[in-house]
């Protein structure tokens, strides 16, 4: 994985320097709140509703074990024991002192770590597919791509007071695992006319209130032009962006009211002016960003593995978590392995100092020392031996991280809600909780097959309920909590935004309505279809009419 | 309100004409937008410095053609938050090749001189006269840049290309990777 040079150190360091000296002028009162906010938020510290949030970015979610272990410090030391992993491919700790934020940072700096642009209206940390180098339908590593973007946005002078935030996902692989057509901006690693690798550049998805899938603007941009690009595109959207009213003024709102023929014609025209400039990216640079993510040293072993073949047979409970938690890896005789942080009764994303540690003891032992953060909000260890994979899961097992649900009903995505979240109109963790020990048996689980379940505590939709097969978005009808749920989302190539069913379930009804739904798939389905293919083929109506019909 | 300048207070012999108004015949002025389009003709065979303030809705492409009639271009700040002159700024200076004063005016704090310095404002108008004193302080803080921008700075991907090779950076090798990525 990447590693920093001198300059990269220098920036961070210095950066964390400055931001304790911005604390001091706060903590002294030469900084008012109100001039504070803006530089605390680019450096990635929050005022929630009972302390502050310190956002760290984890770049396109690759860690080093000796990162995760000084995560896991961070959650010991300066927190209550434990961090969140979020769906932006971040960690999230919610229990820093003001005063001790700046010494928080230096302890990420020493690996190489920072929580630059992780909120504010800069772009934000660049996410990537969590499968990127082990995929075998993979193009190109994104990564190396996530990195010049993260360097070329790191403090951009003038990208720093965007009208809104802005984010950027890059997947390499045609079957999209970056959610890229969410994004301000999504890159797909494309083939060019004579088979040389470039990018086909989305622009305008979001979330919130206003859910956008991602429009294709240029249909081919060769390597060397990927930052020229992004200037000419961020340029045309921070002189034209609306700054009236925040609801209005992320990009895929400039997209829809211009248009997008509009929107493209203006960016191709900034592009001109630019793409022979300081920007192009020398092949040199590229190759050496490349040589950081080449691949481990793989041994030339069979593919077949027969210790591992008997393990299945005779442990089901292995067999089961290797039934959903284990991928194709690309080279013969590996395995990639979804890490579950979603526990029965447990809080999507949230992970101990202690499981933090053992999934880094356990990266050290078995997988090159590293592992990612998916958006789902879990981890992955990218590289497995297929031999090694019984003794991985009996340490994940040792630690309460062997949870057999990746990709099924309870993996559930959800935000912090009421609980933590000013803004919430309901609680999203406990509805997540209840579903999770509602559809508890496992048989059941893997008969339902894959599904994706997103529970957003209010329309700013950090848990992207638009996108989830199954989303539940909580609203507040006078003082009590709601429930609307949408179907037919998903967040893949095909992203599409769900269809509201219909009105909104109450706190006591909203876990029957989401079994209701799953057995309306069943009894629709016909063989080898996931939800989201039932759901495509009969539409919203026979839903509707069963959850609606008891009423 | 004060003027600074590389972090000095200096002092500012510019006159801003209210809208409406008819400009004086004489002395360095500093117009709106709405008064350059009425007065245009006045105003270019006057004999004296003329500048233009464009507020923060007002792209620089506006007067584009007509750049070298001013001496100062300023550009307002209503709030910090709003970051258009930031573009413009740099739009000014590598896309037009304005090389005379730019000038950021209204909402200017300290913690901005440092991406305003980059984009090629080269004066600022700040809210004390203690204000200017943060200036080299500001502007030493972060001592690399990955963009290229309008500022002298050479960006640290130059920076890289002129490296030599004893000093190259640390390269991944796997068996530092598989112990634990220990340095
Ligand atoms: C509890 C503190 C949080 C607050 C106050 C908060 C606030 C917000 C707001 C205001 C928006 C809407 C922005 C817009 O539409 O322009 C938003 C969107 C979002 N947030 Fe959060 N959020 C919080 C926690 C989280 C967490 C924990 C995650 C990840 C699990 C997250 C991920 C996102 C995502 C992915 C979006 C959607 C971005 C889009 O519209 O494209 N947020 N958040
Ligand atoms: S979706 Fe709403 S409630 Fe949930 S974290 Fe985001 S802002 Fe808070």
């Amino acid at each position: 994985m990447y590693r920093y040079d001198e300059f990269d150190h220098t920036v961070v360091a210095e950066r964390v320097l400055q931001f304790r000296g911005q604390v001091a002028r706060r903590l002294s009162g030469d900084l008012t709140e109100d001039e504070f906010k803006p530089l605390r938020l680019m450096n990635g510290l929050y005022l929630q509703l009972h302390a502050y949030m310190l956002r760290v970015a984890i770049p396109y979610g690759m860690l080093s074990s000796r990162q995760m272990r000084k995560l896991a410090f961070v959650a010991r030391r300066y927190d209550k024991g434990y961090g969140h992993f979020t769906t932006r491919q971040n960690i999230q700790y919610n229990w820093p002192r003001l005063d001790e934020a700046a010494d928080i940072l230096d302890e990420l700096a020493t690996v190489e770590m920072h929580a630059i642009q992780t909120s504010g209206n800069t772009i934000r940390n660049v996410t990537a597919d969590p499968f990127a180098g082990v995929a075998a339908d993979e193009i190109e590593d994104p990564r190396i791509y996530a990195e010049i973007i993260r360097q070329w946005s790191t403090l951009h002078p003038e990208f720093s007071f965007l009208p809104r935030k802005f984010k950027i996902a890059v997947t390499g692989a045609p079957h999209d695992r970056a959610a890229i057509k969410t994004h301000d901006i999504g890159i797909a690693l494309k083939r060019g006319p004579d088979g040389e690798t470039g990018f086909e550049v989305f622009v305008g998805g979001g979330q919130g209130r206003t859910p956008v899938v991602a429009k294709s603007i240029r249909g081919f941009l060769p390597k060397r032009d990927l930052l020229s690009y992004l200037e000419a595109i961020l340029r045309v959207y921070n002189q034209l962006g609306r700054r009236d009213n925040i609801y209005k003024a992320r990009i895929k709102i400039l997209v829809n009211e211009i248009g997008v023929e509009k929107f493209t014609a203006l960016v191709e025209e900034e592009w001109r002016h630019l793409r022979d400039g300081a920007l192009a990216l020398p092949d040199d640079e590229i190759a050496r960003i490349k040589a950081y993510f080449a691949s481990p040293a793989y041994l030339d072993i069979p593919g077949d593995v027969p210790e591992f073949d008997s393990k299945l047979l005779t442990d089901p409970a292995f067999g089961n978590w290797v039934g959903s938690n284990v991928t194709e890896h690309k080279v013969p005789g590996y395995a990639i392995v979804t890490v579950s942080l979603k526990p029965e009764g447990g809080i999507p994303g949230d992970a101990t100092a202690e499981q933090m540690e053992a999934i880094a003891d356990l990266a050290d032992a078995f997988s090159f020392g590293e592992l990612r953060v998916t958006k789902d909000q879990n981890l992955v260890l990218a590289d497995i031996r297929k031999s090694d994979l019984f003794a991985l899961w009996q340490g994940l097992r040792a630690h309460g991280l062997e949870t057999p649900n990746a990709g099924l009903l309870t993996d559930i995505i959800a935000c912090p809600g009421l609980d933590y979240c000013s803004l919430a109109n309901a609680r999203s963790i406990p509805i997540a909780q209840r579903i999770g020990t509602r559809f508890g048996d496992l048989d059941r689980l893997r008969d339902i097959g894959d599904i994706t379940l997103n529970i957003s505590g209010c329309i700013n939709a950090c848990a992207h309920h638009h996108v989830g097969n199954i989303g539940i978005l909580g609203v507040d009808k006078k003082g009590t909590e709601f429930y609307q749920v949408t179907l037919g989302g998903s967040a893949d190539e095909n992203t599409t935004i769900g269809d509201i069913v219909g009105p909104a379930f109450g706190e006591d009804d909203i876990v029957d309505a989401i079994e209701t739904i799953v057995d309306t798939y069943l009894g629709l389905r016909t063989d080898g279809e996931t939800f989201i293919d039932t759901y495509r083929r009969v539409g919203l109506a026979p839903f509707k009419e069963t959850l609606y019909a008891a009423r | 309100m004060p003027l600074a300048k590389d972090g000095q207070l200096i002092d500012d012999p510019w006159t801003l004409v209210a809208d409406g108004a008819v400009p004086p015949a004489e002395g360095a002025l500093l117009v709106s937008y709405a008064t350059w389009t009425e007065h245009r003709d006045a105003l270019s065979r006057r004999n004296a410095p003329l500048g233009i303030r464009l507020d923060s809705d007002q792209s620089p492409a506006l007067i584009a053609d007509d750049l070298d009639r001013f001496d100062l271009i300023a550009l307002d700040i209503p709030v910090f938050k709003d970051g258009r002159a930031y573009s413009y700024a740099r739009l000014l200076r590598e896309r037009y090749g304005y090389a005379k004063e730019l000038r950021a005016v209204g909402n200017v704090l300290r913690d901005q001189y440092h991406f305003l310095h980059r984009c090629g404002f080269d004066t600022f108008e700040v809210a004390t006269d203690e204000a200017a004193d943060a200036w080299w302080e500001a502007l030493s803080e972060i001592s690399h840049a990955y963009q290229p921008a309008a500022d002298a700075r050479r960006p640290i991907l130059a920076l890289r290309q002129a490296r030599t090779e004893h000093s190259a950076p640390p390269r991944p090798d796997t068996a530092t990777v598989a112990a634990g990525w220990a340095y």
